[in-house]
């Protein structure tokens, strides 16, 4: 079936169709009218689950943590300063191996108060042991929230996984989405089975005092968790392509093939830097698109392009582009440009032009100080 | 004596389970987990325990071992009543519904960084036991002032004495219209007992409160844990009272105070702990006008002669 909705709607529905036992949620724009949505599934009793109306986004968190460990499939969505108020709850979930999935919708971080698309928020997040999915369109966001729930309950990684997407950009704007039956969301998406739980027959203590050297290996299987992710979410992907015709994986490659430089993006300014390669491939220019699917694991092996054109919606003061400074020292040319933050509008237009500046060796923060 | 004023169970009739085992970490003399002992007496099997960060974390033992006989999440400081909103809410969708998730928190975690966790959760009624083990100050990280060390009473953060009173968090918990609030001490387990009891047999959010002398931090001999915790109800430093539905009744000893038996001097209660041995006259003064106070207001709001 095709709906035709913004991504908070297409995103409460996918989350309503993964089942979850329980949903903990506090308001943020631009993420609201996800769990407004929810909540109106639950009362109306189309989707049956506990909905906790939280007094915090970082109770929110502690309470999908609490409700994991007693064996629950858990939801709950964020923007910015909530994901910020989580953040030493993000670190429980992932050392705790909790498969929680939350959607975030990526607004800036204030002073100022900003409401609008910047990826700092969830950027900022990336030690924390979450997988991380980016979301070009309302259909990855519909694809990527149902694939969250099967990647990260995978017994052989058991991490939480974090989808996110532009505020507004996506978040309130109307696409197509093929929705698939509840049916076959169910044959591919089995029951929630725990990797340790609560359980008075079987008492455990979790979490205590830990000394150096088992800490040391609980962080060490959790690297070896996030190296195997990538394995699981190709697999996973290309089950997913089989079953409802659209495949993911850790990368999204766009005309590589013969290009001479290929721009690197990430959620919404990736489906606009397609619309520029198309447009400068017309010109007769060889460039691609690599689309950045997974910042978390981080795909360096997909990579190895000769030039390639970064583009941040972001920045680590000090450093500089976030994404640029992931991949720096992997052999390639690399140009970075700092672009778009705080939802400055960038257009496929501005895409082309950052591909010409790189042509001429040049970047830096555009289009005010390109060198 | 009979603490309740009617008939009580006597302490050899405590149930001989043990949830607490050999092994744990806790000081010599530790109140948190003799009342922790009792709670889970009272409790028993079917309990989800919820702890943020406190002593009773590091009681527990080092992973991967541990002396607590009830399944355990350990959870950040100001969580844990978020946390048994979650555990609560999975319970009811996985249908295990003779299992009760109780928090086990310090007063640091209640009073101070966990109050906001807390009031939502009460707030939004979920179905638990909130348990404050108040030790008056942050024992774990040695001995810091807490919203809940008294007046006067020195710590590492106060070094000349707190210069402020605390507060009454069972008062902030009772403004939340839960079904049950109490108070209690371990030096009348019965009376904890029967408390715990009563609150495992009702629905919805209840707060019990259990004063928890430190010998440590409160400097005094560790042998004197259980009259430390007599002399603060005897004083009326410490009240021991029930809430249910709204209704509030003092119990045992606080109740024969607000009957009329004389308090303690105060002074007998203080001059047991080094937290207060800097005090000088006038500083006792303004705690014996506080408690003065403290008592003629529940006086005149409970019924008791003056």
């Amino acid at each position: 079936m095709i709906i035709v909705d913004t991504a908070n709607h297409i995103a409460a529905l996918a989350a309503k169709m993964a089942k979850p036992h329980v949903i903990a949620a506090y308001p943020i724009t631009p993420q609201t009218t996800i769990v407004e949505r929810l909540a109106e599934y639950v009362e109306k009793g189309e989707l049956n689950a506990e909905y906790i109306r939280v007094e915090s986004e970082h109770s929110a968190m502690a309470a999908c943590i609490a409700a994991a460990a007693t064996g629950a499939r858990t939801f709950t969505a964020t923007s910015s300063h909530g994901l910020l108020l989580m953040h030493e709850m993000l670190h429980w979930a992932g050392l705790a191996r909790l498969p929680v999935v939350m959607v975030n919708v990526n607004r800036a971080i204030g002073p100022g108060w900003n409401i609008w698309s910047d990826l700092n928020d969830s950027l900022a997040q990336r030690d924390t042991g979450w997988i991380q999915f980016y979301a070009s369109s309302n259909q990855e966001v519909f694809d990527s929230v149902i694939q969250a729930y099967k990647i990260a309950e995978n017994e052989e990684i058991l991490l939480p996984a974090m989808v996110s997407y532009d505020g507004f950009i996506l978040s309130h704007t109307s696409m197509p989405v093929e929705v698939p039956e509840q049916s076959k969301i169910d044959e591919f998406l089995p029951d929630f089975k725990p990797g340790w739980i609560l359980d008075v027959e079987n008492p455990i203590t979790h979490g205590n005092i830990v000394p150096p050297e088992p800490y040391m290996e609980i962080r060490y299987s959790m690297q070896k968790a996030m190296e195997k992710a990538k394995k699981v979410i190709e697999e996973i992907g290309e089950e997913y392509g089989k079953k409802f015709g659209r495949e993911y994986g850790l990368v999204e490659e766009y005309r590589c093939e013969d290009a001479d430089y290929v721009i690197v993006a990430m959620a919404a300014m990736a489906a606009e830097a397609k619309v520029a390669v198309d447009e400068l491939r017309q010109k007769g220019e060889k460039v691609g698109l690599l689309k950045l699917r997974t910042f978390r694991p981080f795909p360096h092996e997909r990579l190895k392009h000769d030039k390639m054109i970064v583009i941040d919606r972001d920045i680590c003061p000090g450093l500089g582009g976030i994404v640029y400074n992931e991949i720096k020292g992997n052999g390639s040319e690399i140009y970075g440009f700092i672009a778009g933050l705080g939802g400055v509008d960038v257009s496929y237009k501005d895409i082309e032009r950052m591909y010409e500046l790189a042509k001429e060796g040049k970047e830096g923060w555009y289009p005010t100080e390109v060198k | 004596m009979v603490p309740n004023g009617g008939e009580i169970m006597a302490i050899k009739d405590l149930p001989m389970d043990e949830y607490i085992l050999k092994g744990h970490a806790a000081c010599p003399g530790c109140p948190a987990t003799i009342a922790l002992r009792i709670t889970l007496k009272a409790l028993g099997k079917k309990t989800i325990l919820i702890v943020p960060a406190c002593c009773s974390a590091v009681i527990q033992a080092l992973h991967p071992h541990t002396a607590f006989n009830v399944p355990t999440l350990n959870i950040a400081f100001e969580a844990s009543a978020a946390a048994a909103s979650g555990v609560a809410a999975a319970l009811k969708m996985l249908e295990k519904k003779d299992v009760l998730p109780v928090v086990w928190a310090g007063d640091g975690g209640s009073y101070d960084i966990g109050l906001q966790a807390l009031s939502g959760a009460l707030e939004r009624g979920t179905d638990f036991i909130y348990i404050c083990y108040n030790n008056q100050m942050y024992s774990n990280t040695g001995i810091q002032r807490s919203g809940a060390t008294p007046y006067g009473a020195w710590t590492t953060t106060t070094w000349t004495g707190k210069k402020e009173r605390q507060k009454e968090l069972a008062e902030i918990v009772m403004a939340h219209h839960i079904p049950y609030v109490a108070t209690a001490t371990i030096a009348y387990p019965e009376d904890l007992y029967e408390k715990m009891k009563k609150a495992k047999e009702m629905k919805g959010p209840r707060y019990i409160e259990i004063l928890s002398p430190c010998p440590p931090g409160w400097r005094f001999d560790m042998s004197k844990t259980v009259e430390m915790s007599k002399l603060a109800v005897e004083t009326g430093a410490w009240v021991l009272y029930e809430v249910i539905n709204g209704e509030l009744k003092f119990t045992g000893y606080s109740k024969r105070i607000l009957e009329g038996k004389e308090r303690k001097p105060i002074e007998e209660w203080l001059k047991m702990q080094g937290r207060f041995r800097h005090l000088k006259p006038e500083d006792i003064e303004k705690i014996k006008q506080q408690l003065d106070e403290k008592w003629q207001h529940y006086k005149k709001i409970y019924g008791g002669k003056e």
